[in-house]
């Protein structure tokens, strides 16, 4: 066998690998991408939106070329009970503009289409081919890896690990920590396909417009989590997801809070007569900043979801994912370039590049929101949502009460259900994690 | 050399309807290979004669049977049964080397009868004897050849309008060949109905002679080794298919399968879990992954019916879901569905079948 | 020994879904993959190639993107790749197809020296007809051998190979002479995983791609759309089973109930009775 070494391989084809080896390709490396799944994107899940800016710092004319369902013009915020609906939900014709900044996308072809471009620029890329180990020179400088097909040792100067939030390689190493059950969010998820007429009629949309909706509230059965419908052309991605500790604790499957979901009166009609086609279920990291790695080593550093790098609260993930890819396959080539070994401290480069953009600053921002939405989760997804619902209920409903009593009844209710106390307490500790 | 078909017409572009050429005017009739193998005829023959016989009507034309083999007993009884299902003639090629299936010499044979007699639609079994002799005619005679098709039907302007399923049985397509000779097409055994059989109907035989030697053909049969003598497992082209899935809940509930089956005289396989499990080998896995199978009675017995499980059962005639959920996928096409605990099941079924279908119980009912 | 073998690439047919108003194919999304018939056939000629040495090339004929299937074949053991794609080539039934295919093979003797075996798949996933082999064989003048179940020997030197071949209810025991056109039957042995090294080497390949006029296929009349005598007339969905299964509600007896289904099969089925008589007699 002829020895082969790469200037460095990426573990993972997702954004974030997907992300690195474009950079690093692009750059004249010679990378070799190793992914798992049958081809890139077979295993990726996502709702999906894409955020254009990120990507576009990468490929500028992407919109020309790339897979893309439909540019977002609406965001519904719905808070539920089992038999209603309160939303909130902005719509702007300004969003219709030249250069949209959300689109919806189906990972499976996305992902495929960013990998041949990602060839295009000259790395190798092979799939169906699963790391099993990453490999150590005697000092513990990682030097190359393992996969689970015949032959050896593949050698790299750096190794880059993308390989998602459930990885086991890094954490197998012992470079980072394997995530806590409370860190991590399980989603499932569903295509429904319709024609696309229809889903134009029943979501209001024109072309290629699209809409999002989450949902929060009695559907999660008081665990942390939400409910999102995604309009692509000819199908509605709908999910679910809660966090995994939660799960654990009350026994409720994924599955059925989907059902449940699905079949709830607000949702139910938009489904109606859709064709389901994929049932997929995967991992969202939401420990947020304080649940960081350390983001690099002798010979490695890791991106994306395997460094926890998500944004739960703005259901962001593919952005830092993108993100925190190009910049580590920036500081490997500026590594590089400078004719400098692939040490501990020179890729620190990375970390720095990585602490100057709005990943680091937005996680910094939010980094005690998980731990809240977590303790306080029956208020936030059970208690409040009732309350609500029950507010307008009692505010819409003509039924010759007077209005005066109607609202010292809701507010009444707050109360009691609350206490006081607890209520500014809430409102205290949100708008604290918000900042 | 004999083979070589007239020129193709010049075609300006696909779709256009067009005259027929000339040379292809005298192409007249309906004719149906008779697959003749050691000594039986595969029943797809008298089930395209019955379709035959229609599209002849309709055009008004004679239903041809072509019938191949050695000079003998079969041969004959084959002509004779040919008629009786409603061929008006039948062409006969007779000759020892014609005893077992080549493609080289029964190729050669059909080719030369084709140009010789001219038939417009000549039709054929999707077999595996069918599927390679149709195949290297068509390309012989540079004709058009529809395949497996379930149904077949004569056009206002009398054109053969052959209609297959395509992509995994999808979709459904409905293809011409319009200005070729002859229509060609393969239909898939036990899509159409057997006709009824008509004792008394005759026939006129022409004889048809090929110069065939059989030093000139490469290919030679060392054995013939029938099914039931060898020990691999006939899944795919078994009458009758017993199978179980995870709802067995243990290897040795399957068992009741494999008891079940040998009752039967069937065959018997298994979801995908099961061969992952280790429970039955690779080569019984039915679906999209394993086995197509198209027997005339399917049982699934803890199966839950995932459409990679329901592609390869879906062309059974009868498909019998035993299973608890009421809701199972499964039962959106099976035919005859129960719910109730498969493992309590299967040993009863066994036993009633066994009763049913014993000789002396037969003999009871007749008596 | 030189050996090819004509590869498609299909969409994956577990995935396809039919637009419920335009009644067409919605191929968005649909992953594409080597037709897993023709897989079969690619390991037994790898078998055959590290048995008795020489090489094996895969051909498609198809749009520029079939060269991802290419290129796996590579991945798995292939030694050549070469594509064969051309918008002359839209449209091609079978007939056209084996026209394209047969000229493309005398072009790959001609440049690469006269090939052993060519082996087919069984059958497509997409088309599905089993005819492109045998029209292959017919046009190139080989020996044909369908449905091969094992090939039992081969004698390169001597030119003898033997095979069985299923037939209709059993096994033919067949012996010819190379050339040949084999189709493999599904199973007949397990398709391997390439090495980490056939990976690398795959990807770096440059892939062979001939247009029609690079492969020396000087009547393009006889290929696609204008080379097919067959013409698809129309396309429509299958009125789906409107009926859920006819339940048979179980007895409180095991016995009840088994007879109760019994009686439902033959209810249907009434000319089964006879056949599974016969079959549970061992006949
Ligand atoms: C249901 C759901 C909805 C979401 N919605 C959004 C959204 O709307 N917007 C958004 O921005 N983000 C969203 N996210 C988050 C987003 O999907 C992730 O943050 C993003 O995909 C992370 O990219 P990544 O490259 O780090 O990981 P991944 O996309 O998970 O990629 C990891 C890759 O590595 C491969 N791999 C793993 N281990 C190995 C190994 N040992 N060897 C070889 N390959 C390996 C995997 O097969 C995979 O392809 C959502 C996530 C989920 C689950
Ligand atoms: C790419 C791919 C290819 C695949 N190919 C195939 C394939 O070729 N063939 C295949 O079969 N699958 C295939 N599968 C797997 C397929 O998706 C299903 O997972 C599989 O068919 C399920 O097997 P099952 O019905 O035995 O198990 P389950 O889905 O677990 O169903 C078990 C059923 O048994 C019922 N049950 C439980 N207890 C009892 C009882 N006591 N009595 C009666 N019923 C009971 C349950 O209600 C349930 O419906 C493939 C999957 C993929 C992704
Ligand atoms: N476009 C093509 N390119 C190469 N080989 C093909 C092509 N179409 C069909 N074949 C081969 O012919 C076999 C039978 O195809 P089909 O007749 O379509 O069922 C396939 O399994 C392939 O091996």
């Amino acid at each position: 066998m002829i020895e082969e070494k790469f200037d460095a391989i990426v573990i993972g084809a997702g954004m974030a690998g997907n992300a690195a080896a474009y950079t690093m390709a692009s750059r004249g490396l010679d990378v070799l991408q190793l992914e798992r799944g049958e081809y890139p994107g077979s295993k990726n899940v996502q709702g999906a939106i894409l955020y254009a800016d990120m990507l576009e710092a990468l490929i500028p004319n992407f919109r020309e070329e790339a897979p893309l369902e439909r540019h977002l013009i609406e965001q519904r915020f719905w808070m539920v009970t089992d038999r209603s609906h309160t939303g909130m939900h902005y719509r702007s014709d300004d969003f219709n503009e030249e250069k949209a900044n959300r689109y919806t996308i189906i990972r499976s072809q996305f992902d495929r289409w960013f990998s041949r471009e990602v060839q295009a620029k000259g790395a190798i890329v092979i799939s169906e081919t699963t790391v099993t180990e990453l490999v150590s020179d005697a000092y513990g400088k990682v030097i190359g890896v393992r996969t689970d097909r015949r032959g050896g040792t593949i050698f790299a100067d750096v190794v880059v690990i993308a390989e998602g939030v459930n990885g086991l390689l890094g954490s197998r190493a012992g470079l980072r920590p394997a995530p806590k059950p409370e860190h991590v969010a399980l989603a499932v998820k569903e295509m429904h396909f319709l024609p696309r007429e229809t889903i134009e009629a029943r979501f209001n949309l024109h072309g290629d417009e699209g809409v999002v909706i989450e949902a929060a509230g009695t559907i999660s059965k008081g665990m942390t989590g939400m409910g999102f419908i995604y309009t692509n052309k000819e199908s509605v991605s709908v999910g679910m997801g809660c966090l995994v500790a939660d799960f654990a604790e009350t026994g409720e499957t994924p599955y059925g809070l989907l059902e449940t979901f699905k079949a709830h009166p607000s949702v139910a009609p938009l489904l109606e007569g859709s064709e389901v086609k994929e049932y997929a279920a995967h991992l969202i990291p939401e420990g947020g900043y304080n649940t960081i790695p350390q983001l690099f080593g002798d010979g490695w550093v890791v991106v994306g979801d395997a460094a926890q790098l998500n944004n739960a609260i703005h259901r962001e993930g593919s952005n830092l994912a993108m993100t925190s890819g190009r910049l580590a396959g920036e500081a490997i080539f500026q590594v590089k370039s400078r004719r400098d070994p692939m040490t501990k401290q020179n890729l620190a480069l990375y970390k720095k590049f990585l602490d100057a953009s709005f990943v680091m600053k937005d996680l910094k921002k939010y980094k005690d929101m998980p731990k809240l939405l977590h303790t306080q989760s029956h208020n936030f997804f059970l208690t409040y949502p009732t309350l609500v619902a029950k507010a307008m209920d009692n505010f819409l409903r003509v039924d010759g009460a007077p209005k005066l009593d109607k609202e010292k009844a809701s507010i009444r209710a707050f109360v009691k259900e609350r206490t006081l106390r607890g209520l500014f307490g809430d409102a205290l500790r949100l708008a604290r994690a918000w900042r | 050399m004999s083979d070589t078909p007239p020129p193709a017409p010049t075609q300006s572009r696909a779709g256009a309807k067009k005259e027929l050429p000339e040379h292809f005017r005298a192409y007249k009739h309906v004719w149906v290979f008779v697959e003749l193998e050691r000594g039986a005829v595969h029943p797809v023959s008298w089930e395209l004669l019955g379709a035959g016989r229609k599209l002849a009507d309709k055009l008004g034309v004679e239903l041809a049977g072509v019938v191949l083999g050695a000079p003998g007993d079969a041969t004959r009884a084959a002509l004779a049964e040919a008629f009786c299902y409603g061929a008006d003639l039948a062409y006969l090629i007779e000759d020892p080397i014609l005893a077992d299936y080549r493609n080289e010499p029964y190729a050669k044979a059909l080719t030369q009868l084709v140009n010789a007699h001219k038939p417009e639609i000549l039709l054929l079994g999707a077999t595996t004897l069918g599927r390679d002799l149709a195949g290297s005619v068509a390309t012989s005679l540079l004709t058009g050849l529809t395949a497996d098709c379930t149904e077949l039907a004569v056009d206002a302007d009398g054109s053969l309008a052959a209609t297959r399923p395509t992509f995994g049985g999808s979709l459904l397509c409905t293809i011409y060949t319009l200005n070729y000779r002859p229509q060609m097409a393969t239909v898939r055994p036990r899509v159409m109905l057997t006709p009824s059989r008509d004792e008394k109907r005759e026939g006129r035989i022409v004889p048809f002679a090929v110069d065939l030697d059989e030093d000139k053909i490469i290919t030679k049969i060392i054995k013939f080794i029938p099914d039931r003598e060898s020990s691999k497992t006939n899944l795919a082209f078994a009458d009758v298919v017993v199978a179980g899935g995870l709802g067995l809940q243990s290897a040795e509930n399957f068992q009741l399968i494999r008891n079940l089956a040998a009752a039967l005289g069937a065959e018997f396989g298994g979801s995908r879990p099961l061969t992952q499990k280790g429970w039955i080998g690779a080569d019984r896995q039915i679906g999209q992954t394993g086995k197509t199978i198209r027997p005339k009675l399917y049982i699934a017995a803890g199966i839950s019916g995932a459409v990679q499980h329901r592609v390869g059962v879906e062309g059974a005639d009868c498909i019998v879901a035993i299973n608890t959920d009421k809701n199972a996928p499964i039962f959106d096409f099976a035919h005859i569905g129960i719910v109730t605990d498969a493992i309590r099941l299967l040993p009863a079924l066994t036993e009633a079948f066994c009763k049913r279908l014993s000789p002396h119980h037969r003999d009871r009912l007749a008596g | 020994m030189k050996i090819l073998v004509c590869i498609k690439q299909v969409p994956d047919s577990a995935q396809i879904r039919v637009h419920p108003v335009t009644n067409t194919i919605m191929r968005q999304g649909v992953p594409t993959i080597i037709n897993p018939y023709d897989l079969f056939s690619l390991e037994e000629a790898l078998r055959l190639r590290d048995r008795f040495g020489g090489e094996v090339s895969v051909l498609t004929m198809g749009p520029p993107m079939a060269a991802e299937s290419l290129r796996k074949a590579l991945a798995i053991g292939a030694d050549r790749a070469i594509l064969l794609t051309d918008r002359f080539f839209a449209g091609s039934d079978t007939l056209a197809t084996t026209y394209a295919l047969a000229q493309a093979i005398r072009k790959v003797e001609r440049d690469y020296g006269a090939q052993d075996i060519v082996f087919a798949g069984k059958q497509t996933i997409d088309g599905d007809t089993a005819q492109v082999g045998p029209g292959i064989a017919k046009r190139l003048d080989l020996l044909q051998l369908t449905y091969v179940a094992k090939i039992e020997a081969c004698d390169p030197e001597k030119r003898e190979i033997v095979v069985e071949r299923r037939a209709e209810g059993g096994v033919q025991v067949l012996a010819t002479r190379l050339p040949c056109l084999i189709t493999m039957l599904e199973g007949a042995n397990e398709v391997r995983r390439g090495a980490i090294d056939d990976s690398l080497r795959a990807a770096r390949a440059e892939i062979v791609t001939w247009s029609a006029k690079d492969a020396e296929i000087e009547d393009i009349s006889k290929c696609g759309l204008r080379g097919s005598p067959t013409i698809v007339k129309k396309v429509f969905a299958p009125t789906p089973r409107s009926e859920r299964a006819a339940f048979v509600e179980p007895a409180t007896s095991g016995g009840d109930s088994a007879e109760a289904v019994i009686g439902a099969i033959f209810a249907r089925q009434p000319s089964l009775e006879e056949d599974m008589a016969k079959l549970a007699r061992g006949f």
